[in-house]
């Protein structure tokens, strides 16, 4: 039986369809290993002093929330955990957003943090790597005040908090240019201070050169499977860990189309040959 | 004059930023502190310029009725009505220029523009990404095929890293002993990663940097115009 390529194609997108969406209705609750790359941007966090101010760029939008927003979330309950003090500041447009929701989602399980004292977000800013570079000069010109208009020097956790080295550390979620690698060619190889961050699975590959002995990058969250990785480490059954079983699925099952188009491959070449 | 103000203006100032790199005290850092204010500004008019050439393409599309006209549509009365309900009632704690919409918040529980962001931008905004998810698995089914050793090993590298990035890669090797632990998926996963792919974008980053390097040079000296918008 010869079966047509566009039905094909439709055979694959319902059986995907279906793998995907049965695991989140009915979880299964698979464990994962963590990663060295993961465990290298936990313990930045974890060593960071109690108390100290840090910062989280949020440089994606909401077309990679799937796999970076978890990683947002996670980290800012690891820097409340700490008792750290969490700036929130994008890159991108729409980071503005992405953080307000992280912080609204962990807020919950925080009801003591309180915004200007424990969590700020000084919003979006133009400009990208250049940005930064004025950031390491003097935050309060580039960010005269929060998203709601508070200036400056009216928030209380900023006091004493004039450029990017007086940051603990710095880590930027990005699906993009300005991103990361900006972060890391700025703040960390310029102003030293330690970066860390997390992007898709698809970019992961060309950031794990900056993760090397010179420390240009302190670890790396490349796409779910780190973030319910790092949802692991900090023992929260977050929206990564449960997504996790679907993308295991999705995987298994491309790898048995592939199997199959092996085989049919296969086949025709011998039919040709005959 | 026209053309070389610009350039006279490209030379001195690439020339003093690169300059300022060396010599981080006065005059210099106080120079570069004012060009930065001025990218930033400049960056701003950027965005504003480009809403301006959305609107005259996506215009002239509807006007003329060009092919799939209707999705412009669509685009702009999406675009129009983020930009009305974000001037009109703010977004977030930013109040617009009627204020900040109690009338609505105690209706809808959010602003017009946060709602429409929230509700309609942002599922609308993952699904088109997570179509990816079924391309992929497509053309994976078409395009994954051995035929000799180049594919051999890319079927290979591909098959240990998508095993190794899932749950079920930790579980079908976990059980090995720990004087075997290379072996285990996910280790060979992360080995791939770090090794044969670290080596191949270094190298592909070096070959980028020097290729700004250049260009940017070639900027700084006159030799590149394109940016002028002109000729040759």
């Amino acid at each position: 039986m010869k079966i047509s390529s566009s039905t094909e194609r439709k055979i694959i997108y319902s059986v995907l369809f279906i793998a995907v969406a049965l695991p989140l209705l009915f979880p299964i609750g698979w464990k994962t290993d963590v990663s060295g790359y993961t465990r290298m941007a936990y313990d930045l966090i974890e060593e960071s002093p109690d108390e100290s101010v840090v910062l989280i760029s949020f440089d994606y939008d909401p077309s990679t929330m799937t796999e970076i927003q978890p990683m947002a979330e996670a980290q800012i309950e690891h820097a409340f955990k700490r008792n750290q003090r969490v700036i929130a500041t994008a890159l991108w447009p729409m980071g503005v957003q992405m953080a307000e929701q992280a912080f609204s989602s962990v807020i919950k399980n925080y009801p003591d943090k309180q915004y200007g004292i424990d969590y700020v977000n000084l919003g979006y800013k133009v400009g990208g790597m250049v940005t930064i570079q004025a950031m390491g000069r003097n935050l309060s010109e580039v960010y005269p005040a929060d998203q709601g208009g508070t200036p400056y020097a009216e928030l209380p956790m900023l006091k004493g908090i004039n450029r990017l080295k007086d940051l603990a550390w710095i880590s930027s979620l990005s699906s993009g240019t300005p991103g990361l690698k900006e972060w890391v060619m700025v703040a960390g190889d310029s102003y030293g201070v330690p970066v860390t961050g997390g992007c898709t699975a698809i970019s992961a590959p060309g950031f794990f050169p900056y993760v090397n002995e010179q420390r240009q990058l302190y670890g790396l969250l490349g796409g779910l499977k780190a973030a319910s990785e790092y949802e692991g480490l900090i023992d929260r059954i977050g929206p990564a860990t449960m997504k996790m079983d679907a993308q295991s699925i999705a995987h298994l099952l491309i790898l048995i189309f592939i199997a199959i188009g092996n085989v049919k491959a296969y086949v025709s070449r011998r039919r040709v040959a005959q | 004059m026209k053309r070389s103000f610009p350039l006279v203006f490209a030379f001195i100032v690439g020339f003093l930023v690169l300059l300022a790199e060396f010599i981080p005290h006065r005059p210099f850092n106080d120079l570069i502190s004012t060009l930065e204010n001025w990218f930033m500004i400049i960056s701003g008019f950027a965005i504003l310029l480009g809403q301006i050439s959305l609107i005259r393409v996506n215009s002239q599309i509807i006007a003329h009725k060009e092919e799939n006209w209707q999705y412009h549509l669509a685009g702009m009365i999406s675009f129009a009505l983020m930009l009305i309900f974000g001037l009109l009632w703010g977004m977030r704690e930013a109040p617009g220029l009627l204020g900040s919409g109690e009338s609505f918040v105690n209706q809808m529980g959010m602003k017009p523009f946060d709602y429409l962001f929230t509700y309609a931008y942002m599922p609308l905004s993952a699904t088109v990404f997570s179509l990816l998810a079924f391309f992929i698995a497509s053309a994976a089914y078409r395009a994954f095929i051995i035929r000799g050793f180049e594919s051999n090993l890319l079927m290979i590298t591909a098959v240990i890293v998508i095993i190794g990035r899932t749950s079920i890669g930790s579980m079908l090797t976990g059980w090995l002993p720990e004087s075997l632990r290379f072996w285990h998926i996910p280790n060979l996963a992360d080995f791939i990663m770090e090794y044969p792919n670290t080596a191949a974008q270094r190298a592909i980053m070096i070959s980028a940097g020097l290729g700004i390097v250049g260009s940017s040079l070639r900027i700084i000296l006159g030799i590149e115009r394109s940016y002028l918008g002109g000729d040759k």
